[in-house]
């Protein structure tokens, strides 16, 4: 069995006086391709904040390659190999394509940021041909190829995606997923956040629900995908 | 009339260093920081006592200047600013401004209000003549150590990962974050820069205009504050060329108008090109992308 990347335990997360994470467990080993979904506001985008240090949980444990993560800057997280693609994509929009790119290598050495560049140019070749441009010129598309570039620099053991279709067409939404199961061959691991429940079960070797902070359902991505109350809810019946 | 120019650009070369303080802080920790002037003063007299007092060569004096004012901007940014990270900007702006106060009165608690007469730290270099003008050496020092801290801010920000990372943070704060750069220290590192440019801002201001009290600083503090909005605040150039533009303005007004009325139209300028110009002349368009 593969060893356990990433441990949540018991997490509950607050902002002020609402509970927004009531006491989820989860836990992603080495290889595979986990997927939470559920509804709006159900605390997907949450759970991934708080994994990766932007939000205090209130109580619970995060262990991250047998470290605990609790009370760890965020600054400090991505340096362990944890990087987090955030909802809305989040590039630096007056910074260019290339810049953006090394801000992602910012916890490497500068020695090795040109071959990551170059990796990345690989897997998405239209921000090579726009590494000079600013990012704010850049379609919503080429963004996320952006964020998700800009994760990649980090040389991350896990990668978290929060929501990388959103707001794509159709025909990105394919090409973005695909880009995801290439990641996934070249041997990162996937915790997904998605709306999109049928294509993110599609690809995942595992999922869990969440529903207003709670973890209802888990299985693998299969099961959840033939599962009659998964598809009543988030597939459409 | 060349007379005039030359005093107008060497005043405005002052205001331009003051101006690109006021423009690194607002753009990357976007906040205005209004006790910039007195940090000026401050710098002031820490050079003036360690020359008049301590009797310093001027370079230390200078480097001592520079040491007091960054420390100070750090200080300043960790007590006062650092716990209104999340707070409204209203709520930062009065701060800054209680901040200026406590600084003008701790220098009258300790230098009195009794004007200090500051030696000429900036004339090591000859005088120029051009025919009937003079440009004095104060007055070369000052612009070209004002081209010098531009092109420096340019490429810092421009080239450096540091700068980069900082124009990052300006950006947006959580992202940064998760690049695994470190939010404090370079908001930390800014304010560093500020006050160590408001030093030499300080040097330069009371060489060339030498009476030092403990409100020195508030006057060319927003006059500097209108040159970086008037040239677009949070661009480098645009502090350098509002900053020059205002020096020039100021001194014409005064030769050729009234020397009463010399502050009224610079600021007169300034309302013209915002309503002309809401962003200032050099001011960033916000490109955003949904």
């Amino acid at each position: 069995m593969a060893d356990t990347l990433l441990k949540v335990e018991d997490l509950n997360v607050y902002y002020g006086s609402i509970h927004a994470i009531k006491g989820i467990s989860f836990e992603v080993k080495e290889g595979e391709i986990v997927t939470l979904i559920g509804a709006n506001g159900a605390g997907k985008s949450t759970t991934l904040n708080t994994v990766a240090g932007l939000l205090k949980p209130r109580t619970g444990n995060i262990e991250f390659c047998s470290k605990s993560l609790v009370g760890v800057p965020a600054h400090k997280i991505i340096k362990d190999g944890l990087a987090l693609c955030p909802e809305g994509r989040r590039v630096f929009l007056q910074l260019s394509v290339k810049e953006n790119l090394e801000m992602g290598a910012y916890t490497r050495p500068d020695s090795e940021l040109a071959e990551s560049i170059e990796k990345v140019y690989e897997l998405f070749p239209r921000l090579k041909e726009r590494y000079k441009q600013v990012a704010g010129t850049l379609s919503g598309g080429e963004q996320q190829m952006l964020a998700m570039g800009r994760a990649l620099m980090s040389k991350p053991r896990l990668m978290m995606l929060d929501e990388p279709s959103m707001g794509l067409a159709p025909i990105l939404v394919d090409q973005i997923f695909d880009i995801i199961k290439d990641l996934h061959k070249s041997g990162t691991t996937i915790l997904l956040v998605e709306q999109n429940a049928r294509k993110a079960l599609a690809i995942a070797d595992r999922a869990y629900v969440l529903e207003t902070g709670k973890i209802v359902n888990t299985g693998t991505g299969s099961e959840l995908l033939h599962d009659d109350s998964v598809r009543k809810a988030y597939l459409g019946g | 009339m060349l007379n005039y120019l030359i005093s107008g650009i060497s005043l405005g070369s002052v205001y331009a260093i003051i101006a690109l303080g006021y423009t690194m802080v607002y753009g990357i920790a976007k906040m205005l920081n209004f006790a910039h002037g007195d940090v000026i003063m401050v710098g002031g007299y820490a050079a003036f006592c360690a020359s008049t007092y301590l009797g310093w060569p001027i370079p230390l004096c200078i480097l001592f200047s520079m040491m007091i004012c960054t420390i100070l901007g750090i200080v300043i940014e960790k007590l006062a600013y650092k716990p209104l990270r999340n707070a409204t900007s209203l709520a930062v702006l009065i701060t800054a401004i209680g901040v200026s106060y406590f600084l003008q009165n701790i220098a009258l608690l300790i230098w009195t209000s009794n004007p200090k007469a500051f030696p000429n730290m900036a004339n090591f270099i000859p005088a120029i003549s051009l025919g009937d003008t003079t440009i004095s050496s104060t007055t070369i020092i000052t612009i070209i150590a004002s081209v010098i801290i531009m092109i420096g801010l340019t490429l810092f920000t421009g080239k450096t990962k540091m700068g980069k990372a900082m124009r990052a943070v300006s950006e947006d704060k959580g992202a940064a974050q998760l690049m695994g750069i470190n939010v404090n220290a370079t908001i930390s590192i800014t304010f560093a820069i500020g006050s160590g440019l408001a030093a030499i801002a300080g040097v330069l201001l009371c060489s060339a205009y030498p009476t030092l009290m403990p409100t020195t600083g508030s006057m060319p503090g927003i006059k500097a504050f209108t040159a970086a909005v008037l040239g677009g605040i949070g661009s480098i150039p645009g502090a350098m060329l509002g900053g020059i533009l205002l020096g020039i303005l100021e001194k014409f007004a005064q030769a050729y108008i009234s020397t009463q009325l010399s502050d009224a139209i610079v600021f007169a300028a300034l309302i013209v090109v915002l309503l002309v110009k809401p962003t200032g002349l050099l001011g960033k368009k916000i490109t955003e992308k949904v």
